[in-house]
């Protein structure tokens, strides 16, 4: 009885911290200058964090060791700009100007998102009908593999009526372009990239929850005893591939709008280990470790580390500190990260109302214990 | 409908030049506690792996209520390798290699030798698990818990389970960090929670003293009233197996050497050969 | 006539990338034998073998440069092992890996910052930069030296690991990890020569691959990198004639799509034919099968 009442509790402490979240962040960006680094941070930590998650549903809750993810990104991001391209712009020279454009259709930005995240979800079910099959570092390379074919395929020349081959695609709609529904007053960009992801971590968070999400675990922990325990190993691999997929294609559709340029080019597999370390980061299986660890590591190499390639703070006259010092610096702390704390900064748990209320209880008691002398055990 | 749940016919099964399965054929009937019993490595794991799809049998018929659930025969570069029997027998009969779920869902459920319970997981949710198989819902309704009451039945049967094997104070702990005996009565609860018809144990006893052993006995009984179950069951302690099962199979070098009732079994000097061995001074 | 004309160059290419490619799948080969590790960062020690050419001939001569070269790979590669993945030793598997991907990034990173992102131009090794003809076909002489090159180095690789000590070591080690420690094999040095004697490859490798395409970027690893490990899972991954063959097998198909117009999929061709091997024989051309117990 107790524990249903907690639970209760638990979940309207959520919904207050994310209505006050929401609430502070339309604040921010009424109230502050709108080309702040913070935003951009914001802005790009919570796309990352939707891919990073996504990442973690494989890796860390299937036991699937994917790196396909840049992959996905990319036909997600694709799809949605071709989809959101008005058409005036298709037919124009200032894109397409070695092709002609064959996708003659212009969609709203939500179908448009979410047939980038439906693109890539059926890319997703192709590939893993062959490699799903094999095991850890061959599902590795075997998905590294599809996703630079993806990357040549949409290059290739005689895609460009559709991709306008290796040419940067722009001119879609962007985050400057989502509207307030029925009113013609922009979005707060910022809140924008945050609803889409929340909703769609939230998703993941309840699927996790879930007795599929509890089969992917099993198959994680122990693929011999799940089959044996009547789980279909290839049919949940591949809900969680797919359903992985989807996201990593919504959050490559979004990556798109906050960039306004897309390029084949920019979705190399660094992209991919990129979101692995920060899933690493994180700590393997726990969803709110990767959301933390993908605002630390973007704040990081976008901003807080910027100082280091900035070549007038020079030490002792030595000319260390210059344009690229900032990364070296970045990949050292991830390599102490990857060694002597492999578990991450969350490990496999999740945050929690209750961890939170006995670290307080903790803390009280032993406030009391110092102010009322020999403390009672 | 007849009685036979489970029937083996000239199963063998072949690794490269090593026979572990030598056309084995047996047959485990509706409510029976059969044994299997053999010295180390006579393969009797293998023949379980071959009934639950684990392994694909090299040659042989697998039946469960009479229908033929897998069947095999050497083809392949197996051929010319193959140093089993009736390789011709079944060669009209059309290959059948299912997945271990798919024989679980048949109803046969099986627990392991060397234990194999979901490491991260508490108590509660390993048995929890295994009822996915027979949720009636599909990964959209149960993500967005459009099915409450699914949800709540598979929890109140998970507790039911779990009490009904003294786990229930258990059920927030980490399943690996139970004692070992806890552990295999664990496995059997997980097994039970795909409902099943037959029950494949491996093993069940191993490890446990034999006052524990006797329990399981006891226990193996009352959960076979229960759930009207048939128990197939792999055991070293021979005082577990005379006691409690009805029948018994002996194999060794993977071939099928006695078969019969307890009695006939404990008289039978060819069993005791293999257990023993034999002098050499002949 | 015309067609061997015209494909010539292609297949003349194609043979000495493929040595190239060998010289690197070996290390490949080598460490996931031993260590069942897909070492990512293999690929950016062959590009800091660049690296470290381009900058120590700028103020050294060449007979000096290129040795200090070699021992200087040679270096980093033993230090990664250290460094990286022996305080992993019994953690997951998953964990090294990204041990691997983490020193890959890093080593990209350090080239990125000494270079300032710019491609370093290779200096020119006098007589192997030459050009040659042969049947009519112009090529630079390093293409001819290459398979020669690898060849040898292949041969002796082999009479080492079969007949040396420490080669039985390696057999022993890559057979069974655990069995070898308690036989008293010392494990750790054993691994360290792997990692040796990949990274020599490597740069030997390296100063081939570089002679033949003129500039070094921090990138310029990652691709050759992959294709190698692919040659190597091709041909069977711990047997190193299987790498060695597989990276010929690739290095030669890469240059004919090329000659065929088709350059966008020489990359992608690799990926699709390790997809293709892995569903059909997925322990290559001379690997060995294992199962799992259950």
């Amino acid at each position: 009885m107790d524990l249903r009442k907690d639970k209760k509790k638990d979940m309207l402490c959520t919904a207050v911290a994310l209505a006050a979240m929401f609430i502070v962040l339309l604040v921010m960006e009424l109230t502050m200058k709108s080309t702040s680094i913070l935003f951009t941070v914001m802005k790009k930590g919570v796309i990352y964090a939707l891919v990073a998650v996504s990442m973690n549903l494989l890796n860390g809750f299937t036991g699937l060791f994917s790196l396909g993810q840049a992959g996905f990104m990319l036909i997600g991001a694709y799809t949605y700009s071709i989809l959101s391209m008005p058409v005036s712009v298709k037919m124009g020279e200032s894109v397409y100007k070695y092709y002609d454009c064959a996708i003659g259709i212009e969609l709203g930005i939500f179908p448009s998102l979410i047939l980038a995240g439906v693109i890539a979800a059926v890319f997703a079910a192709l590939i893993g009908l062959p490699v799903l099959r094999l095991k850890s570092d061959y599902l590795a390379i075997a998905t590294l593999g599809f996703a630079e074919i993806l990357r040549a395929l949409f290059q290739w020349d005689a895609m460009g009526p559709v991709t306008n081959g290796a040419n940067v695609l722009r001119q879609y709609k962007d985050l400057t372009k989502v509207k307030i529904p029925f009113t013609n007053i922009q979005f707060p960009p910022t809140l924008f990239c945050f609803l889409v992801s929340g909703i769609c971590i939230a998703i993941i968070v309840l699927l996790i929850n879930s007795s599929y999400g509890r089969a992917f675990k099993a198959i994680r922990d122990d693929e011999i005893a799940a089959e044996a325990m009547g789980i279909n190993l290839f049919k949940h691999k591949e809900m969680s591939f797919v359903i992985s997929s989807f996201f990593a294609g919504i959050s490559g559709a979004m990556l798109a709008m906050f960039q306004y340029t897309v390029q084949a080019a920019q979705f190399k597999t660094a992209m991919t280990y990129e979101i692995l370390l920060i899933v690493v980061i994180g700590g393997i299986g726990s969803v709110t470790g990767s959301c933390i660890a993908s605002f630390l590591f973007i704040a990081c190499n976008e901003w807080w580390l910027r100082f280091l390639d900035e070549s007038s703070n020079n030490i002792l006259g030595l000319n260390i500190l210059r344009s690229g010092f900032r990364k070296v610096v970045f990949s050292i702390i991830i390599m102490i990260i990857v060694l002597f704390f492999s578990k991450g900064i969350m490990g496999d748990r999740e945050f929690s109302w209750a961890r939170i209320r006995a670290f307080f209880a903790r803390f009280k008691k032993k406030a009391a214990a110092s102010e009322g002398g020999e403390p009672n055990v | 409908m007849s009685d036979s749940v489970l029937r083996m016919e000239d199963v063998t099964m072949q690794f490269g030049g090593v026979v572990a399965v030598n056309n084995l054929s047996l047959e485990v009937n509706r409510g029976e506690i059969v044994a299997l019993i053999g010295p180390n490595g006579a393969g009797k794991t293998t023949a379980f792996n071959c009934i639950t799809g684990v392994y694909e049998p090299t040659n042989g018929q697998v039946f469960y209520e009479d229908k033929l659930i897998v069947a095999n025969h050497p083809s392949g570069k197996m051929k010319k390798a193959y140093q089993g029997m009736n390789s011709e027998k079944y060669i009209h009969v059309k290959p059948i290699d299912p997945t271990p779920d798919q024989i679980t869902k048949l109803g046969i459920a099986r627990t392991f030798q060397n234990i194999r319970l979901w490491k991260s997981m508490t108590v509660f949710e390993n048995v929890l698990t295994a009822k996915h198989m027979r949720a009636r819902q599909n990964v959209f309704s149960a993500t967005f818990r459009l099915n409450a009451a699914e949800e709540h039945r598979m929890h109140e049967e998970t507790l039911a389970l779990l009490e009904e094997q003294n786990l229930l104070q258990f059920k927030d702990d980490l399943a690996t960090s139970l004692p070992y005996g806890l552990q295999r009565r664990l496995e059997i609860a997980r097994a039970l929670a795909t409902e099943p018809k037959l029950l494949l144990l491996d093993e069940p006893a191993a490890g446990m003293n034999p006052q524990e052993t006797e329990d399981l006995g006891q226990f193996i009984v009352q959960i076979k009233e229960k759930y009207d179950l048939t128990i197939f069951m792999i055991e070293h302690h021979m005082d577990l197996v005379m006691r409690f099962s009805d029948r018994i199979y002996v194999i060794d070098f993977g071939k099928l050497i006695a078969k019969g009732t307890p009695a006939e079994i404990q008289a039978n000097p060819k069993v005791i050969e293999a257990y023993l061995g034999v002098a050499d001074d002949e | 006539m015309s067609f061997l004309q015209n494909s010539l160059p292609y297949i003349l290419a194609g043979i000495s990338v493929g040595g190239q490619y060998a010289l690197i799948a070996i290390g490949y080969t080598m460490v996931y034998g031993i260590l069942r590790l897909i070492n990512f960062a293999h690929g950016d020690v062959f590009m800091a073998a660049g690296m470290f050419m381009v900058f120590l001939s700028a103020s050294l001569p060449l007979g000096a440069a290129v040795p200090l070269v070699l021992v200087l790979t040679v270096l980093l590669g033993f230090m990664i092992e250290r460094v990286a993945y022996k305080p992993l030793r019994s953690a997951p598997r998953m964990s090294v890996m990204i041990s691997a991907i983490g020193v890959s990034y890093l080593l990209q990173n350090c080239a990125l910052y000494f270079t300032g992102g710019l491609a370093k131009v290779y200096p020119q090794l006098p007589w192997l930069s030459d050009t040659v003809t042969i049947f009519g076909a112009v090529t630079k002489r390093v293409t001819l030296i290459t398979p020669i090159l690898t060849l040898i180095l292949v041969i002796g690789l082999s009479l080492f690991i079969k007949y040396t000590k420490v080669g039985m070591a390696m057999r022993a080690v890559s057979k069974d990890f655990e069995t070898a420690r308690l036989m008293g094999i010392k494990v750790n040095s054993v691994i360290s020569s792997t990692f040796i004697i990949g990274s020599l490859l490597a740069a030997v490798g390296s100063l081939l691959y570089f002679t033949n395409y003129a500039s070094v970027t921090p990138t310029s690893g990652g691709m050759p990198g992959l294709k190698c490990f692919v040659a190597a899972v091709f041909g069977g991954i711990g047997s190193i004639p299987g790498a060695v063959i597989g990276a010929f097998i690739i290095g030669i198909c890469e240059n004919i799509i090329k000659g065929l117009g088709w350059t966008t999929f020489s990359d992608a061709f690799t990926f699709a034919l390790l997809i293709v091997i892995l569903l059909v024989k997925p322990t290559g051309l001379f690997g060995e099968k294992a199962t799992d117990k259950v």
